[in-house]
């Protein structure tokens, strides 16, 4: 379970980024944080994964502080973070991440299953390099395999792992997420705009302007989202959020 | 032969205590074994220390080692080594290089290797290079590359240098008829005060012809690198350079590619990119449980063995 505390955030001389996050994603459950851009949701992200430092509060995982500890620590911890815009490396094969990701070395049949959760053909792409000749849904879908191949996680966090992924290749994304869910024992954090996402999620958490907006059971949550939706209102008291 | 010479037949030959088929041992200018096979036959050169290899037309699935060792400082080996590959043959020719100086004096090995491809033939040339030893002589290892094609005939040269080599020149010319191709795969890693040229010059002579040129590299320490290639497109002819460095360190890199079209339908590309490490390729390697210097270490290995 992973405990947010009051997590505040800024960057040097600017606005706060975050302030006052109070957060809970508990083992086994999916947690989808969703909000209007440019509120902090990949910011608080990053802080969870260790690629920023808050400046106020404690991050806690399973009951141990861990916000002094560096992103290899974290990872080591088991908190996995799949990044929005996936990182190219000339050289590096598919399965030569993977096996970073998994710590060592995978079966075939292991990659296979592996890809195959993200709708990759292993013959196409296992000795492909990760690098520019990828394209944003193809480096997408390996980026979130890199999760999927982790040993031992405790946490994992994918930011918008819908980004650059086509609308058929979508729906595959939704049942690998489904399955990663019903497999696993981890907690599951995942940031997304998409209106399917949201349903699979088993809480919801809205955050604007830096602040928690809203956060509870799916089945609270989502239909407050969507009749704001409906009746074009600004979702999620955005107006109030936007006027502060 | 002696012992580091086996060392270096293991780390540039894949050697396991014998060669099957063709092959030709030199350590410290002398020959230390030598066999040739029905199709491949190897002979002493009579105007001058080398090699004349001749592949038989057809030949297929066969490899022939010729890789040279020098095992001490003051000595400057140099030899001539002329590969005539018959037609339509399909061949692997191994020819790797170690060099080692425990002495003051200097240990360098000087191979001239020309390659004479006839029509169909095809030939993939592994070529790799690695020094060791605690002199202060420098260890140097400076291949001349020379490499015929007629029409149809394929060559790709994969060439690797390791670690522990001085200072290198490194000099590959080509020239390619109607419809050759020519693919080189070129690895380069220097560090501490270490130093390498490279240069490629290759003539796409005949109609079709193409050439794909890509070279990876890593510059440690306070190492230098120099980097040179002209593709010359002299016909319709398609050719590809591709030059990229990583820095490491106070290692600095000086990439100079050339191409010239001398026929309207010659279409020659170049890219090159020279830099340090990506800082977010970093990231994500740490996001997965690796070190900085874990990260460091493997985003270079996968960048050399590409």
């Amino acid at each position: 379970m992973l405990t947010l505390k009051n997590i505040a955030w800024s960057l040097p001389e600017k606005d706060q980024i975050l302030n006052g996050i109070d957060l809970t994603v508990h083992t086994g459950k999916l947690t989808v944080v969703t909000g209007p851009n440019g509120g902090g949701k990949t910011s608080l992200a990053k802080l969870i994964a260790g690629l920023e430092t808050p400046t106020a509060g404690h991050i806690l995982l399973d009951g141990e502080d861990i916000t002094a500890l560096d992103m290899t620590q974290r990872a080591q911890k088991g908190i996995g973070y799949a990044f929005q815009q996936p990182v190219r490396f000339k050289g590096l094969t598919v399965r030569d991440l993977l096996e970073l990701s998994a710590g060592g070395p995978l079966a075939h049949q292991k990659v296979c299953s592996i890809l195959g959760q993200v709708g990759l053909c292993t013959q196409d792409y296992i000795d492909r390099e990760v690098n520019a000749s990828l394209s944003g849904g193809e480096i997408k879908r390996i980026e979130i395999a890199t999760i999927l191949a982790r040993k031992n996680l405790r946490l994992s966090v994918f930011d918008e792992p819908e980004a650059g992924i086509d609308l058929w290749s979508f729906s595959g994304l939704i049942d690998a997420f489904q399955t990663l869910k019903e497999q696993t024992s981890a907690a599951m954090l995942i940031i997304s705009h998409q209106e399917r996402i949201l349903e699979i999620a088993d809480e919801i958490v809205v955050i604007a302007n830096g602040k928690v907006r809203m956060a509870g059971p799916k089945e609270e949550v989502l239909p407050r989202l969507l009749a704001d939706e409906k009746e074009s209102r600004c979702p999620l008291n955005k107006e109030a959020a936007c006027n502060e | 032969m002696n012992k580091i010479t086996e060392d270096f037949l293991k780390i540039v030959s894949d050697w396991k205590g014998d060669f099957k088929g063709a092959f030709n041992i030199r350590e410290d200018s002398q020959c230390v074994g030598r066999q040739s096979s029905e199709h491949i036959k190897i002979t002493s050169k009579e105007d001058g220390p080398g090699l004349v290899i001749h592949i038989d037309p057809n030949t297929a699935g066969e490899t022939v080692y010729i890789p040279a060792c020098v095992t001490h400082s003051n000595v400057d080996d140099l030899v001539y080594n002329d590969f005539y590959v018959g037609e339509n043959a399909d061949v692997v020719i191994v020819a790797g290089c170690g060099v080692h100086a425990d002495g003051e004096e200097d240990a360098r090995h000087n191979g001239i290797h020309r390659f004479f491809l006839q029509k169909g033939s095809h030939v993939l040339y592994k070529e790799k290079h690695v020094a060791s030893g605690s002199g202060t002589g420098l260890r140097r290892i400076d291949p001349i590359t020379d490499i015929v094609l007629e029409e149809d005939a394929v060559m790709e040269m994969d060439t690797v240098q390791i670690k522990g080599v001085d200072r290198t020149t490194r000099k590959t010319t080509a020239t390619l008829a109607a419809r050759a191709r020519l693919i080189i795969h070129e690895r380069l890693m220097t560090d501490g005060e270490e130093q390498a040229l490279t240069d490629f010059t290759v003539d796409l002579n005949g109609e079709d012809s193409g050439v794909d040129l890509i070279s990876r590299s890593v510059a440690k320490g306070h190492s230098h690198q120099e980097y040179h290639s002209c593709i010359r497109g002299n016909n319709r002819c398609s050719g590809h350079s591709e030059c990229d460095a990583i820095l490491v360190g106070s290692g600095t890199v000086n990439a100079a590619p050339e191409l010239f079209a001398g026929h309207i339908d010659a279409a020659l590309i170049h890219e090159a990119a020279i830099g340090k490490i990506a800082g977010e390729q970093i990231v994500k390697l740490r996001t997965l449980g690796l070190t900085e210097e874990q990260a460091e270490e493997k985003i270079i290995e996968g960048f050399l063995k590409g």
